[in-house]
């Protein structure tokens, strides 16, 4: 179960999509990091990640973890954006049987869930067909 | 380095164990391990367990165990690596050993999963994934391992028949394992028709939520013989690890880590794929285990499904994969499941192993893995 | 000069027929589809609110304005189905689009014209030159009782403008508020569904103020409507907008490329602004643009534009309101909807 502060921490990453790019290979590494995971430098200026791509491989969510449980079964994806970077995440507004490896994709910002009726919404993107 | 041998194996029934706790699981189980072995004195313990904590909201459990099993002031320690726990215990157990700061090391599992539903169960078993970019978005372990399992079959043409095929043979084995938690047989036709879980993975290609413990005793070579025990060594053993989010991993479908790992125990025990007369794969979920065979270099890239399917990694093929019933049909308790797999080959090892008994087994290989592949253990045994 | 410098629209896929929702509750569907003029409505998705739309729609004003969203020095959200009750949409909207810190951010409520609100909170904060560029929507996600009449228009959009003094695409010609004190429709705090005065909602509230905005704001600009290329009217059902057109002397013409609720439903605080970005997508340099919403409890904000020479750069750089409304649309059954919709109580 996150906390406010540990989602709050992400938000540069969720909300506005910001990576970062080694300064010596060039390597996109989203989340940013301290060390670049291709070369191993340490220097890193900020970026965006690109907004369009396309499926990898895709998979429907039936048996959900509990905080989803109202959304299933939904559709979630590893995407390959323009740019290089491979993305987790759902994709919506989409039939199930529309969806498929090589499926052209970009990103939206919506409701990611909510700690019950109390609690805080937790905001990010999600995928739609482009 | 001294080399070191498995002098003893304790395992008891696996399943939902509603009337057993943690603590009691493990010591029955550990007793059964310290009197196979013959010894009474241990110097250390290592224990895997993926998340007490999440499950009955024990920490410490190292600790714990070693007071219930009459053992303190030894030291003890709980090591985690997702579902890679157990074979982490037994690498931490080995290297004490062969460093010779230990002579006899006892390496347990255990996991108690049913004090939790399956909805916080599912959650617990997720956090061995990246939790703000994987978790967040509400992927699961069958999802991911559907996420592989859909990118093998297009890019291989590994088909829903083959992972079915899987679990048919792994139910074949598990019905002669009367340990095991499901010890009966299944149909492809069942598996295809059991509910989707995640597509395309159904419910009969996933292992199960299971309560159970196994633990092995580990000594020098020296002692071994001593005891005057059939002598299983460790002939090899190798760790690695790989990014944690699946969609950092240059190929989706490759267990990288499996392989370096595999590479690093062939090594060491001077053995190649051909030499590996069985073995015990991680097979959380059908397509893992197809995976897993390729990277261990049994087959060829993409050629897991057809060899499942034309009876390569049956009892009687040419190299039997999961004799014990694997995960599917032993169970899964996490922490437990790495210690497990050793007590199979051991029990093979020593022609002890009954019905499911592979001929003239000589050298067997366990491969333990955590989370969608972020970690991998692989051992070779060998009886000499 | 000073004016929108950028439009954007957003509407969920999902919508929901009345034939559907009448079925349900056996209700006379022919009646409200010729009473009400109404055929179907959008329905937001449960991972949609009025903060993921006002995103949206504020990314496809960016992509028309083509600023950099750092100079944005005021957003305001209108909507009267803010996610909470305590904590700004506003703060979610700016960080998202990136325009904090340097930022005033404020969330606005007035039933239906929330959004018309921020505009002309932003307009007014531009010409005094207070801020470089203001960011004004109006979205919701309201909520009909199930089984009113309500429920056959609550729908869900939003829309977006951003305003400031330099590549203007709709000059503001002139604005006027009209306002009184009228219990027509409201909704305590702690209730989940709102109340309304039946008939009473009609003409001494929205005509009356209807009416007193567009009269005041012509008689201050001097125009007539016959000066006008296009109205748009605060939509709560197909009737209203068009009967008070006629009252007021416009024609047919002047209203239909604003007049989008049959086919949409009462997006509530983005409804008139809906109406506005869609005129907007087919508008011409040189057009006369007159806007007046209205709100229950009461008011309308009444504006007129004049389009500029730049909107036929800036109109295709992003999706059309017509592009969401037509296209790509999901059809729910009552069921479905009213799962999305929360009105299915569950366990805790």
């Amino acid at each position: 179960m996150p906390t406010p502060s540990r989602a709050w921490r992400e938000f540069p990453q969720r909300y506005r999509l910001e990576a970062g790019k080694c300064k010596k290979c060039g390597a996109v590494s989203f989340p940013p990091r301290l060390v670049c995971p291709v070369c191993g430098w340490r220097e890193f200026s900020k970026t965006k990640l690109a907004e369009n791509g396309k499926v990898l491989t895709y998979t429907i969510i039936r048996v959900p973890p509990h905080q989803f449980a109202d959304q299933a079964p939904y559709a979630v994806a590893i995407v390959e954006l323009s740019d290089g970077v491979k993305v987790t995440g759902q994709v919506v507004d989409c039939d199930f049987d529309k969806i498929k490896i090589g499926l052209r994709v970009k990103f939206e910002f919506r409701k990611m869930y909510s700690e019950g009726e109390a609690g805080v919404i937790y905001y990010g993107y999600k995928f739609v067909p482009a | 380095m001294r080399e070191v041998a498995v002098i003893g194996v304790g395992m008891t029934k696996w399943g939902e164990l509603w009337e057993k706790s943690l603590r009691q699981i493990f010591v029955e189980t550990a007793l059964l391990a310290l009197e196979d072995a013959g010894v009474g004195r241990i110097d250390s313990m290592y224990i895997g367990s993926m998340s007490p904590g999440l499950f009955i909201g024990q920490e410490h459990i190292a600790s714990l165990l070693a007071e219930y099993l009459g053992k303190i002031p030894v030291p003890a320690v709980r090591v985690e690596s997702a579902c890679a726990s157990g074979g982490v215990a037994l690498r931490q157990g080995f290297i004490e050993v062969a460093s010779g700061l230990s002579d006899i090391v006892l390496v347990g599992g255990v996991e108690k999963m049913t004090d939790v539903d399956g909805s916080e169960a599912t959650y617990a078993l997720g956090t061995a994934a990246d939790q703000e970019y994987e978790g967040f978005h509400g992927i699961t372990f069958p999802g991911l391992y559907a996420l592989i399992a859909r990118a093998h079959m297009a890019r291989y043409g590994t088909t829903r028949e083959q992972l079915a095929m899987v679990a048919v043979k792994n139910h074949d084995n598990g019905s002669m394992n009367p340990l095991a938690q499901y010890p009966f047989k299944i149909t492809v036709d069942a598996v295809l028709n059991s509910v989707l879980v995640a597509d395309p993975l159904r419910v009969l290609d996933c292992s199960p939520i299971t309560d159970g413990a196994a633990v092995v005793i580990l000594s020098s070579l020296s002692t071994a013989r001593k005891l005057k025990k059939p002598l299983i060594k460790i002939a090899g053993s190798g760790h690695a690890t790989d990014t944690i989010a699946l969609s950092s991993r240059k190929d989706i479908t490759w267990l990288e880590s499996t392989f370096q790992a595999a590479q690093k125990a062939y090594k060491m025990a001077g053995k190649k794929p051909k030499n590996i007369d069985l073995v015990e794969v991680h097979d959380c979920f059908t397509i893992a285990e197809i995976c897993v065979t390729e990277a261990l270099g049994f087959f060829d890239i993409g050629k897991g499904g057809e060899a499942v399917q034309n009876g390569l990694t049956s009892l009687k093929g040419k190299i039997p994969v999961n004799s014990s019933g694997g995960l599917k049909a032993k169970g899964h308790p996490v922490g437990a499941t790495g210690v497990a797999q050793v007590i199979e080959i051991v029990k093979q090892l020593r022609g002890e192993a009954g019905q499911r008994q592979v001929k003239k087994a000589r050298v067997g290989m366990t491969q333990n893995m955590g989370g969608s592949g972020g970690s991998a253990l692989v051992h070779i045994f060998e009886r000499i | 000069m000073h004016g929108i410098v950028g439009y954007g629209a957003y509407i969920p896929r999902n919508r929901i027929k009345v034939e559907e929702i009448a079925k349900v509750w056996g209700a006379d569907a022919p009646s409200y589809k010729k009473g009400l003029m109404l055929e179907e409505k959008s329905v937001p998705s449960p991972d949609q609110d009025t903060i993921t739309m006002s995103v949206e729609a504020s990314k496809n004003a960016l992509r028309r304005a083509k600023i950099n969203p750092a100079d944005i020095g005021a957003v305001y959200v209108g909507s009267e189905s803010h996610p909470y009750a305590v904590k700004p949409s506003g703060t979610v909207l700016a960080e998202a689009i990136g325009a904090t810190p340097d930022v005033h951010t404020a969330d606005l409520e007035f039933a239906c014209k929330a959004g018309t609100e921020g505009l002309f909170l932003v307009l007014g904060l531009v010409k005094a030159g207070e801020i470089k560029y203001g960011l004004a929507v109006g979205a919701d996600t309201s909520q009909g009782a199930p089984g009113d009449a309500l429920e056959y228009s609550a729908a869900a959009g939003a829309a977006a403008f951003i305003v400031g003094k330099e590549n203007v695409l709709a000059e503001t010609i002139e604005t006027y508020s009209y306002t009184t004190d009228m219990p027509d429709f409201w909704r305590r705090e702690y209730q989940y569904y709102p109340r309304h005065g039946g008939r009473f909602t009609g003409d001494p509230a929205y005509f009356k103020h209807i009416i007193g905005a567009a009269k005041g704001l012509m008689a201050k600009a001097k125009i007539k409507p016959i000066d006008f290329n296009y109205v748009i009217f605060h939509q709560p059902n197909g009737k209203f907008p068009l009967r008070v057109g006629e009252i007021l002397g416009f024609r047919k013409e002047q209203i239909l490329p604003g007049w989008l609720v049959s086919k949409l439903g009462n997006t509530y605080s983005g409804s008139s602004p809906l109406g506005l970005t869609a005129t907007l997508d087919i508008s011409k340099p040189g057009d006369m643009i007159m806007i007046v919403s209205y709100g229950s409890g009461a008011g309308s904000d009444g504006f007129i534009f004049k389009v500029t020479r730049r909107i036929q750069e800036a109109r295709d750089l992003a999706p059309k309101t017509r592009d969401f409304l037509d296209k790509n649309k999901n059809y729910l059954e009552y069921g479905v909807y009213a799962k999305f919709r929360g009105k299915i109580r569950k366990a805790e």
